[in-house]
């Protein structure tokens, strides 16, 4: 099955340029997100996803920002796109969700203003178009009376309701790939139902591929097609959902699988039910040598400690490991 | 069904609000003091001709130094010229230079600092070298030194006042800049591709208005002690018209055998300036109370 490419991103390398020295954040990772599909990134705080997310729309100032690699987009390679061009694909084809609902919308503008503004930017729209456009978006990610909402500031709306009225600003210009950074992190439960709910329904109605970026497998497990699995700044396994859970390959996947707790999971003999990772991720100034989760591994070997893992192909999926060699 | 109790929330809440700092500000005696003093200061400005039909500047030398009476209730200047006439027209003039003043320190001052805070390294470092420097005389020092450049007149007056104004801006808008360019409705105002132009003015600068508004206020009362000090020294606001300072400045010579010629332009300073500096203070305590200047 041969899908269409829209986002590759081949060798990035993100460097930061900071007093203490260099700090690599995502250290050369090949991806590729298809037309139309969910592809989860997961890790922990710290690996690079969000690096990564930033990194393609060029949000990062530069310096200290240091961007290497192509990250093509349909073809073209956005780093190196002018500041004009950029702009014209921020929030048009390709736009952001981010974690924080509370602040990532302006206090002292109301959310029809922060809304209309991307569309006017984009769509060459009149104010009252524009601001139509808004409430018909706020409708459709289910905001109750939007005409009303739509003239109200951030601080008059509840937690989900800002991050419906992001998600709204989001979508408004029918962008083709949604960066959703942790978009549910900062929710309750209930409400990050929802959001699953109607980012899904969304993804379908707009035709949108999502890169779906969290620490939350389960969220991956209910809206991804496929999942990257990022550690220090590489992409360490790369599988379709069903498979990664059901045979995660690297010792990586399997500590964070094992550290979820599982509904009616078995308890096997001589094992804790729940499974930590030991460690901590390692500063990003000093890498260990080899590969870099040896020092937290439990399936260490030798070589783990002086080389670093090759990239193995194993039934169409990747994985960074000396195990699978 | 939820709309009408929704309205009704949220014009309470924005009511509220509204109530909950006009309280605020009404148990805060002082600064309820200074808006009143500043109201004062504004009527009689505004109304000069009617509270006084005369002519401020007509002199009659048969009457110089005359002392207050009934007729002349503060009494006569040196040039036989009603000092309560002089007084309420140089309200007037006072405001004027107030209001420039400001205006040149607001319009030169805010898109600087926020120029400065919000791109930083380069045009950060050459805007904040030049506030340095500038901020390295005293104000008063350095309005001095721009009339002595431009030369004497109302309009230098304000121009002098205002550029010394400037640098406190600048400082202030960069500070708060700073700040609100790290917020990540920053960023999202970037991620839909909005230009740099419109996040520096439509997405900062409404941040950074609490501030800038108080620090307007406290402005325009320097603003009136700066160009009532250059009035004092003759090099500000000419005569004949009618300048608090330089009433002050040419009062000065008659002290001890007319003291009202000297002290009732001088309580008019003192009065404009308190009202504006407990306004200020005021205005700070009730808008933002983290707030220090």
């Amino acid at each position: 099955m041969k899908q269409e490419t829209l986002l590759s991103i081949k060798n990035l390398h993100t460097r930061f340029h900071i007093y203490e020295g260099v700090v690599t954040a995502v250290d050369g990772i090949n991806l590729d997100v298809y037309r139309g599909e969910t592809l989860g990134v997961v890790g922990e705080s710290g690996c690079g996803k969000s690096v990564t997310a930033l990194s393609i729309l060029r949000l990062l100032a530069s310096p200290p920002a240091e961007i290497q690699g192509e990250i093509l987009f349909d073809g073209e390679n956005l780093l190196d796109m002018n500041l004009g061009e950029i702009r014209q694909i921020r929030g048009n084809s390709i736009s952001m969700i981010f974690q924080e609902p509370m602040t990532s919308l302006n206090p002292v503008l109301t959310i029809g203003e922060q809304i209309s503004e991307a569309i006017k930017l984009h769509r060459g729209l009149t104010q009252q178009e524009a601001w139509a456009k808004a409430v018909e978006m706020l409708q459709m990610v289910q905001i109750p009376s939007p005409e009303m909402r739509a003239q109200e500031y951030p601080h008059q709306l509840s937690g989900g309701m800002r991050q419906r009225a992001m998600i709204a600003m989001a979508l408004s210009c029918r962008p083709r790939l949604l960066l959703a950074d942790e978009p549910t992190t900062a929710l309750d439960v209930t409400i990050q139902a929802q959001i699953v709910d109607l980012m899904g329904r969304l993804k379908k109605e707009f035709e949108t591929s999502i890169m779906l970026i969290t620490h939350n497998l389960g969220l991956i497990a209910e809206m991804a097609k496929r999942v990257v699995v990022m550690y220090a700044g590489k992409v360490v396994e790369e599988a379709l959902v069903e498979d990664l859970f059901a045979e995660p390959l690297h010792p990586y996947t399997q500590g964070l699988l094992g550290s979820i707790p599982w509904m009616g999971r078995k308890m096997k003999a001589g094992r804790k039910q729940l499974q930590e990772i030991p460690g901590m991720v390692p500063s990003l100034l000093e890498m260990p040598e080899g590969c870099r989760f040896h020092p937290r591994c439990p399936r260490m070997m030798d070589i783990c400690r002086k080389e670093e893992p090759p990239l193995v192909q194993k039934d169409g999926r990747r994985v960074l490991c000396w195990l699978w060699k | 069904m939820t709309e009408p109790t929704q309205t009704w929330n949220t014009q309470r809440s924005a009511d509220s609000q509204l109530k909950r700092n006009w309280a605020k500000l009404r148990r805060n005696k002082a600064a309820l003091f200074g808006s009143m003093l500043i109201l004062a200061y504004f009527i009689t400005a505004l109304m000069a001709p009617i509270i006084f039909p005369g002519n401020p500047s007509a002199p009659n030398l048969m009457k110089a130094l005359e002392r207050p009476s009934a007729a002349h209730p503060l009494g006569k200047d040196e040039l036989g010229r009603s000092i309560l006439g002089r007084v309420i027209y140089g309200s007037r003039v006072s405001l004027l230079i107030a209001i420039g003043v400001v205006a040149v320190g607001l319009l030169v001052g805010v898109p600087l600092g926020l120029i400065s805070g919000y791109y930083g390294g380069k045009v950060d470092f050459g805007i904040q070298r030049v506030t340095d420097t500038l901020l390295a005389f005293p104000g008063f020092l350095l309005a001095l030194a721009l009339v002595s450049v431009l030369g004497v007149g109302l309009k230098n007056t304000i121009i002098s006042v205002g550029i010394s104004m400037v640098p406190i801006y600048i400082r202030l808008v960069r500070g708060c800049a700073l700040s609100v360019r790290e917020q990540t409705y920053v960023e999202a105002a970037k991620a839909v591709g909005t230009r740099n132009r419109t996040i520096l003015f439509r997405h900062i600068l409404p941040n950074v208005m609490i501030p800038i508004t108080i620090q307007t206020s406290l402005g325009m009362g320097t603003a009136i002690l700066f160009a009532a000090g250059l009035g004092f020294l003759g090099i500000g606001v000419q005569p004949p018209t009618p300048e608090w300072g330089a009433m002050l400045g040419s009062g000065r010579a008659y002290l001890f055998h007319a003291p009202h010629v000297a002290t009732f332009p001088g309580i008019a300073i003192f009065l404009a300036v308190l009202g504006f500096n407990l306004a200020g203070d005021g205005l700070r305590d009730v808008l933002d109370p983290r707030f220090r200047l």
